[in-house]
């Protein structure tokens, strides 16, 4: 019987704008998390942190910088660059490893500094080639847009539907970004500024201070009465021209399979109770439940219309509101997995879902269109 | 958004010096002479364009050049009608992806020759499998704009 690794807490700082500086925002995070544990800075083990600091935070090396805001002094701290669901495994390797019995996974992005998400995503494409042409997020997902609507017959509403349903399922979200409700006129009538995506079905950018305490078994019974435990992670990657990969043919269905077996999930729709998925644009919500195995290929359309993926359909999927609402480009995957905690412990708060839950899932994109994925499967 | 505390406003400019390497260097050298170059896998047969040193499927180098034509068919395409910092395109533009006849995978680069100021229009003209050729520059300097923009044929 393999080891179990629980989430012991969660704390999140985000949102648009924070007063405080990035320093002291990470350790106003930290000393939350530790807490809410109840746990002294000595007794904590290990750190992982995920953080992408020279284009996103202007600071090269960032972490020699802020790694005593989050306890690090004379510790075992390790840095992984980029995307934040990746640490997320990374600390629960340590545990798994049996030399730690506590690890802080903490993903620090601070958007409303950093330039806008596009200026900074030009930064990966090749200097040679795709750069010269302008290529960043953004221009790969109007593409791959463009080629699902053609290919599948996906109307442009249903692809706001999205919007509306996350803006408004953000609401009940104190620390989204962008709320409110809006109709599927709303979002097709905002700025056409990259055809066929319009302004409101891109994600803003957005601060996210984002941690998550994990603990062994033994120890996550003694710092809280409702671990969630980890049950399963999967990751996938694509080639990284764009041109090379079939934007339709994403490495999630490796990643989720890969985490399905590791969680002994064999039908993802009926045994998943939630879904917090990265959305950084509205009809990627759509693709990603196709990959997930939440419904056919193609049937991404018809899913949103069936009303399924709203907070009282059979298999909500960002009930937080997702990355449209709240979009701390590093920690954003790190963020679903702190929101899928918070439905299973049912602290939820008003974007709680009203069901009784046993499994989540939890799902983090970078890369253009998706280049690279990851899943986790948690559960009590 | 109004800040309640001081803010620095900064940023980073720092030279760098890449290196493109031979193949790179070939295939823009092959820009230069208005040919347009991509590697043959040996183990996929598959042709890839722009060239590369190895294919990242099978794994195995790609030593066989292969001249690629100059037209071909649109796989996707957008059109940006925003600025953002860094961007090397004056807006509206069409970013494409192009299957290159011969090609095993799509090329990207722009779409032109006509007025992108509606988009409307433009989607009534630009369509995914629209058939388009290079339009090259007349002044080239062995870079991506060494071909202007592919013009619907």
């Amino acid at each position: 019987m393999p080891k179990k690794v629980g989430i012991a807490a969660v704390a999140q700082n985000a949102g648009v704008e924070s007063k405080d500086n990035f320093y002291d925002q990470s350790y106003k995070i930290t000393k939350e998390i530790l807490d809410k544990a109840g746990l002294k800075r000595e007794e904590l083990e290990t750190i992982i942190s995920a953080a992408s600091d020279i284009f996103h935070g202007g600071i090269s090396c960032a972490n020699s910088y802020y790694w005593e805001t989050t306890g690090a002094f004379l510790k075992p701290g390790s840095r992984q660059d980029g995307e934040s669901l990746f640490a997320f495994f990374y600390g629960v390797m340590r545990i798994l490893s049996g030399d730690y019995d506590t690890a802080l996974v903490i993903a620090l992005c601070k958007g409303s500094e950093n330039p806008e998400n596009d200026a900074c995503t030009l930064m990966y494409a090749d200097p040679f080639y795709q750069r010269m042409i302008g290529m960043n997020e953004t221009m790969a997902a109007a593409m791959q847009m463009r080629i699902y609507m053609e290919r599948y017959g996906i109307a442009e509403e249903q692809c706001a539907k999205v919007v509306v349903k996350n803006l408004a399922n953000a609401l009940g979200n104190p620390y989204a970004h962008r709320k409110g409700r809006f109709t599927v006129d709303d979002v097709l009538g905002s700025d056409r500024i990259i055809d066929p995506l319009t302004q409101m079905q891109i994600a803003p950018k957005s601060e996210g201070m984002v941690a998550l305490l994990l603990a062994s078994e033994e120890k996550a019974k003694k710092l809280t009465s409702k671990p969630v435990w980890f049950r399963g992670f999967g990751n996938s990657i694509d080639h990284y021209y764009i041109g090379d990969r079939d934007l339709l043919d994403s490495p999630l269905k490796t990643a989720a399979a890969r985490a399905y077996k590791m969680a002994g999930i064999s039908r993802p729709r009926k045994e998943i109770d939630i879904a917090e998925i990265t959305e950084p644009y509205a009809f990627q919500e759509l693709i990603w439940c196709e990959d997930l195995g939440f419904c056919g290929p193609g049937e991404g359309g018809k899913m949103i219309d069936s009303g399924a993926t709203q907070k009282t359909g059979d298999i909500p999927v960002n009930p937080s509101g997702g990355v449209l609402a709240n979009n701390p480009y590093v920690s954003r995957g790190l963020q679903r997995v702190v929101e899928a905690t918070l439905q299973l412990r049912g602290e939820a708060g008003e974007r709680q879902v009203d069901k009784k839950m046993k499994t989540a899932l939890a799902h983090g994109t970078h890369g253009f269109a998706g280049q690279c994925h990851a899943v986790a499967i948690l559960g009590v | 958004m109004a800040k309640e505390f001081r803010t620095l406003k900064t940023s980073v400019n720092l030279p760098y010096e890449l290196a493109y390497g031979p193949i790179w260097t070939r295939f823009f050298d092959g820009l230069l002479n208005k040919k347009i170059l991509g590697t043959k896998c040996p183990k996929c047969d598959r042709i890839l364009v722009p060239a590369r040193s190895f294919c990242p499927r099978c794994f195995v180098d790609t030593p066989e050049w292969v001249e690629i034509s100059h037209e071909g068919a649109l796989t996707a395409w957008c059109l940006t009608n925003y600025r953002y910092y860094g961007q090397p395109v004056e807006p509206p533009s069409i970013s494409a992806l192009i299957r290159l006849d011969g090609a095993n995978v799509d090329f990207l680069h722009l779409i032109g020759g006509f007025d992108l100021g509606d988009f409307e229009l433009v989607r009534r003209k630009v369509k995914n499998g629209m058939r388009v050729k290079a339009v090259w520059n007349e002044e080239r300097k062995a870079q991506i704009f060494d071909i202007k923009y592919f013009e619907p044929v």
